[in-house]
């Protein structure tokens, strides 16, 4: 089971803000889920491969070919802050 | 220092030359203006799906052979979570728990002794974006994201801790980088950053096994830094254990100028990277049959190279080794061998006189002004007698100032050398008859004055006698 600890690290390592009373909400109902869980974990599946993916498909691949990109203003455009054709961020020394 | 065992073991990543990136369409080129090279899959927009760039795959199964691996038949893809502006979508596409490349090694040569370093693993991932700063580091008020670099496909390659020094890492990357540039899949330029070198080091008393506390160095950027980087590092940590103080395991960096690394961030355990298999691409499933394809396009590579010139064309291990430790050298060699079959003769020219001269020039091979063809001719022009071996030295500066072939600049000078015996005969009894105190002096038995009567003769014929002819003239006259 999950402790409201556990919770609010997790929500810092992928960087999700937690309102007032948010972690112990989650930790509830992840329970569940884990709960559910619980009953797949009692299948046997010893000698089965892991689906890595559910797909019926493999080695998807494209050609080494240049298709273009965006013109840089679009690239640009929904960034918060650009600034000589860069990107600008908060700046990342502590 | 003596009473510790160094253990280090290195992670390299190499781009590998694709003309698009590892999932989307971007060109690769480098030098290109920021962010002029991305597209929503690179840049993480939602919606933008990956698809592997088949070249890329190939590249990293050649390049696995080339390094001895085993090409696993099954492998993925995985999702590596971390929060970083180089990297729009805050997680970089790599290979977790399915390696495409595992157990492959490079045999080193150390001291005599051949040295076996093993590689854990090899697989693709792509590369992120590139950081600046606004004025200077510490007061920036922001930093600049190039996300041109996102995508660039990359093959890191990581070893076992099985390098015992300094000096050894360095050798070790040469060689890897050596045998990466014969495969061709990437250009290897530390400069440009198309290979780079993270390396982990930690001590051990002599003798014992286990494995101490290890710190990770980064910044390294030249074959020079790892090894300047790494030395520096062995001795900060013997200073520490030998005053009984604890190493804490952290990133450090090595700072060039003032050559010594500096802790940048404490590392407690492993980051969370929390992998998980990347949804949008499928897992991979290859057979022999594509390992096959892949090795047919595989090269000769240094060390069976090198084999081949001691062998067929009798070339010493060192000249065989020098020759090979660059694949252009090699190949201009080969390419002069073309057109003349004098290899010991070839061997000596390329490694002494011309990588001597390019080096005064500060050039590449590539760059050579003279072509092996013309190199050739003036090792024929030689090997007939037609010019001395000082003659070929004059012609071959001349080479590479302007790019001529040898046999317009012998013309062109008059630089012929006299063979003709009657020719010579004339010279030397001039010689003879303006130097009666020589003759005298070589009949009372002094050798010396022999040495300056070859002199006045090469003299008369401004260098272009055949020596072995005059000495032979002389000494029948005298």
């Amino acid at each position: 089971m999950l402790t409201t600890k556990q919770v609010e690290e997790i929500a810092h390592t992928a960087r999700l803000a937690l309102r007032e009373g948010e972690a112990k909400e989650f930790t509830r109902q992840l329970n569940q889920v884990l709960e559910k869980a619980q009953i797949l974990q009692q299948l046997k599946t010893e000698g089965l491969a892991p689906t890595i993916n559910p797909l019926p498909l493999t080695n998807v691949l494209r050609r080494d070919k240049v298709t273009g990109s965006l013109p840089r203003d679009l690239a640009l455009a929904n960034a918060p802050d650009h600034y000589g054709g860069c990107f600008r961020v908060p700046r990342i020394i502590e | 220092m003596q009473d510790w065992e160094t253990v280090i073991g290195l992670e390299v990543h190499v781009a590998l030359l694709t003309k698009s990136k590892l999932f989307c369409g971007c060109s690769t080129e480098y030098g290109a203006a920021p962010n002029s090279q991305t597209c929503p899959v690179c840049l993480g927009h939602p919606g933008g799906l990956p698809v592997l760039n088949e070249q890329a795959l190939e590249y990293a199964i050649k390049a696995g052979l080339a390094l001895n691996c085993r090409i696993n038949y099954s492998c993925k893809f995985d999702r590596k979570q971390y929060f970083y502006p180089d990297m729009a979508k805050n997680y970089q596409i790599s290979q977790d728990d399915q390696p495409l490349c595992s157990q492959g090694y490079v045999d080193l040569d150390v001291e005599g002794e051949r040295k076996r370093i093993r590689i854990n693993r090899a697989h693709l991932e792509e590369d992120a974006g590139k950081l600046t700063h606004e004025g200077d580091l510490v007061g920036a008020p922001s930093s600049l994201v190039d996300s041109n670099r996102c995508g660039v496909p990359l093959l890191e390659i990581v070893t076992e801790p099985d390098i015992s020094s300094p000096a050894e890492a360095r050798l070790f990357l040469n060689k890897l980088w050596n045998i990466i540039r014969y495969t061709g899949v990437s250009d290897c330029k530390m400069e440009e950053g198309s290979m780079r070198c993270d390396a982990n080091i930690s001590l051990r008393p002599r003798g014992s096994q286990g494995l101490g506390t290890k710190t990770e160095l980064k910044n390294l950027n030249s074959f020079r830094a790892v090894e300047r980087g790494l030395a520096f590092e062995a001795e900060r940590q013997a200073r520490l254990l030998a005053a009984g103080e604890r190493v804490l395991q952290e990133t450090r960096l090595w700072d060039v100028e003032a050559g010594v690394t500096r802790g940048m961030r404490s590392k407690e355990g492993a980051h969370d990277y929390r992998y998980f298999p990347e949804p949008n691409l499928p897992p991979l499933s290859l057979d022999a049959a594509w390992l096959e394809r892949v090795s047919q396009t595989m090269p000769e590579l240094p060390a069976a190279r090198e084999e081949r010139f001691i062998r067929e064309l009798g070339l010493s291990p060192y000249d065989a080794e020098v020759l090979v430790a660059a694949r252009e050298v090699a190949d201009y060699f080969e390419e002069v061998l073309q057109h003349f079959s004098g290899a010991k003769a070839a061997a000596n020219w390329v490694m002494g006189e011309l990588l001597g001269r390019l080096k005064k020039d500060g050039l590449e091979i590539a760059d050579c002004p003279v072509s092996p063809q013309h190199l050739a001719n003036l090792l024929a022009l030689q090997e007939k007698g037609q010019i001395s071996s000082k003659m070929a030295k004059g012609v071959f500066e001349e080479m590479f100032n302007t790019g001529k072939d040898p046999k317009a600049i012998v013309k062109e000078k008059g630089l012929v050398q006299i063979t003709d015996v009657d020719a010579l005969k004339a010279v030397v009894d001039k010689v003879l008859s303006a130097n009666p105190q020589s003759v005298e002096d070589y009949k009372g038995g002094k050798d010396r004055a022999f040495g300056f009567l070859v002199g006045q003769v090469m003299k008369e014929t401004r260098g272009r006698a055949n020596p072995q002819l005059v000495t032979k003239l002389l000494k029948e006259r005298l």
